[in-house]
């Protein structure tokens, strides 16, 4: 059967958090082994932006994968996902502003302002903000489910916005940033296809036939 | 008061089978520990062992000290050999010390032509003896914001281009890594940089006494992923003018092109200095990370070496970058 009994859901919902929490804590068991290499700084910084990435582009994967398997108990996993997506960005952001900035907001606001590529991090982060602060099923409840969707579609955004902020930070070699981008693609042009689609199937026939004649 | 012999009820007592069992619990737990322990330290050594370095390490004899050398705390031979860049091999600073590993530095010519009296191709080992090898303790800025001290073993460029007798009108020093796609697996895509790089110098920077061309490290043979058998080391200049595994080096009239101003013209200059106030288009060169220190340090003017100032006297350094 596609639908999955309540009773499994729980402890898949407990293995697939601990599975999420795993580049968190394999960073925090390397950084106490001193494994994490001449930088690590540097390494930290990477990898929770890389994860941050990962995890969002995840979260987007989830309803093309439930519309193409059917399984729809897929999306129960969805605000899980995404809150990950948040905390790993939150660690990224950490990284930058106590690591590198040293709580310098000054110097931050200088930045924000002036390297694009911090701007489009930033903005990344930002617009994730009130998807993890409505995330809440109470939320859900108060905005109505209709104008939660609508927010929530600013994950698009971010996750173009990361992507982007990826692509501007590197030196030479565009290959990884390219290949989030590319995948980032591929889920926004299922968006699309469904959205035409839906679009087609609504309209009612005698319109459809104005316009072909 | 004498205490009644036993408040606890014999069912409360604790079975032997129990508590044997929950020795024998502990113990087995202790010996878990101590497995993953042992498997941790093996796993930790098998580590070092992986990225310690496999070529150079051959003692260099004969080498002596010299006034340009810092004396600010050196980076560990570790760290200088495990987080480097050398986009020949990949663009990942940890791992062109594996992938370099098998890097062939013998047979080893140098081709030096152009605007010279004394055209001349020079093998390695004749290289290394023109002149007395130095130790030059040097600080080295990456154009990325992180910045080691590498006790360098080297002589200074100098020597060779005399060797050379450039002709009076040659202005520049072109440089050329070698063209090894078969060793170096990033030259087999066009997709990272134009291959082979290149990289220059103005004549009177290249005669400059810190200028050197390096073939050691820590007083052993120069690693390959450092740019074996023989690289440019320019203290006062970002790290990537200090280019590796050279073939050629070529005296001109005009400026040469160099890779990273090819690829990005507008952040990286020809001259690339090392310099504070200019920032990277999309980061600031106003701080450094020292590899192994934990808050930023200002980065210096000429990394320091105020001494080559003089070189760009009247030149805006803005516009000049």
């Amino acid at each position: 059967m596609r639908a999955l009994p309540e009773k499994y859901l729980r402890p898949l919902k407990l293995l697939a958090f601990v599975v999420c929490l795993g580049p968190a804590f394999v960073l925090t068991w390397k950084g106490f082994h001193n494994l994490l290499g001449a930088n690590p700084i540097d390494v930290i910084t990477r990898s929770t932006g890389r994860w941050t990435l990962t995890f969002l582009l995840i979260t987007l994967s989830i309803t093309p994968l439930r519309r193409i398997t059917r399984l729809a108990w897929l999306i129960r996993f969805r605000r899980m996902l995404g809150l990950f997506a948040f905390f790993y960005g939150s660690l990224h952001l950490m990284t930058y502003v106590w690591l590198d900035k040293f709580f310098d907001v000054h110097d931050m606001l200088h930045d924000i302002a002036k390297r694009r590529f911090i701007t489009a991090g930033m903005t990344a982060w930002v617009l994730m903000l009130p998807l993890a602060l409505t995330s809440t099923a109470g939320w859900i409840r108060r905005l109505g489910g209709k104008r939660w969707q609508k927010l929530h579609r600013l994950i698009y955004f971010s996750a173009a916005a990361g992507v982007v902020h990826f692509i501007w930070l590197v030196k030479a070699d565009l290959r990884r940033p390219l290949t989030y981008g590319a995948v980032l693609v591929v889920l926004l042009a299922f968006r699309i296809f469904l959205w035409i689609k839906a679009r087609l199937s609504s309209r009612p026939t005698a319109v459809r036939q104005a316009i072909h004649t | 008061m004498i205490k009644k012999t036993s408040d606890v009820a014999s069912s409360e007592i604790t079975p032997k089978s129990t508590y044997v069992n929950r020795r024998k619990f502990i113990t087995g737990a202790a010996a878990t520990v101590g497995a993953a322990l042992a498997g941790g330290f093996y796993l930790r050594n098998h580590f070092d062992e992986s990225t310690t370095v496999h070529a150079g390490g051959a003692k260099l004899s004969g080498v002596v000290k010299s006034p340009f050398s810092t004396s600010e705390t050196q980076t560990s031979y570790q760290d200088i050999t495990n987080y480097n860049n050398y986009y020949e091999f990949s663009t990942d600073k940890y791992e062109p010390n594996g992938l370099s590993k098998n890097f062939r530095t013998r047979p080893w010519t140098v081709a030096i032509d152009g605007m010279v009296k004394k055209p001349k191709k020079l093998d390695i080992d004749t290289i290394l003896k023109l002149a007395p090898l130095e130790e030059r303790i040097y600080r080295m800025r990456c154009v990325e914001g992180w910045s080691m001290v590498i006790p360098w073993v080297g002589f200074p460029l100098s020597a060779l281009i005399k060797q050379a007798a450039p002709l009076a009108k040659a202005k520049y020093v072109a440089f050329q890594t070698v063209l090894a796609p078969d060793q170096m697996p990033n030259q087999r895509s066009r997709d990272v940089l134009e291959w082979p790089y290149v990289e220059g110098l103005r004549m009177d920077e290249a005669m400059h006494p810190l200028t050197i061309l390096a073939v050691g490290l820590y007083d052993e043979v120069l690693p390959n992923v450092d740019g074996a058998p023989l690289r440019l080391v320019v203290p006062w200049k970002y790290g990537f003018k200090g280019i590796k595994a050279i073939v050629k080096v070529s005296f001109t009239d005009t400026m040469p092109p160099t890779t990273w101003n090819r690829m990005a013209p507008d952040e990286y200059g020809f001259y690339s200095n090392v310099n504070p106030h200019k920032d990277h288009p999309r980061w600031s060169q106003a701080m450094e990370r020292r590899i192994g220190e934990f808050r930023k340090r200002p980065t210096l003017m000429f990394n320091g070496y105020d001494q080559v100032a003089s070189l760009y006297s009247g030149m805006d350094l803005q516009k000049n970058y």
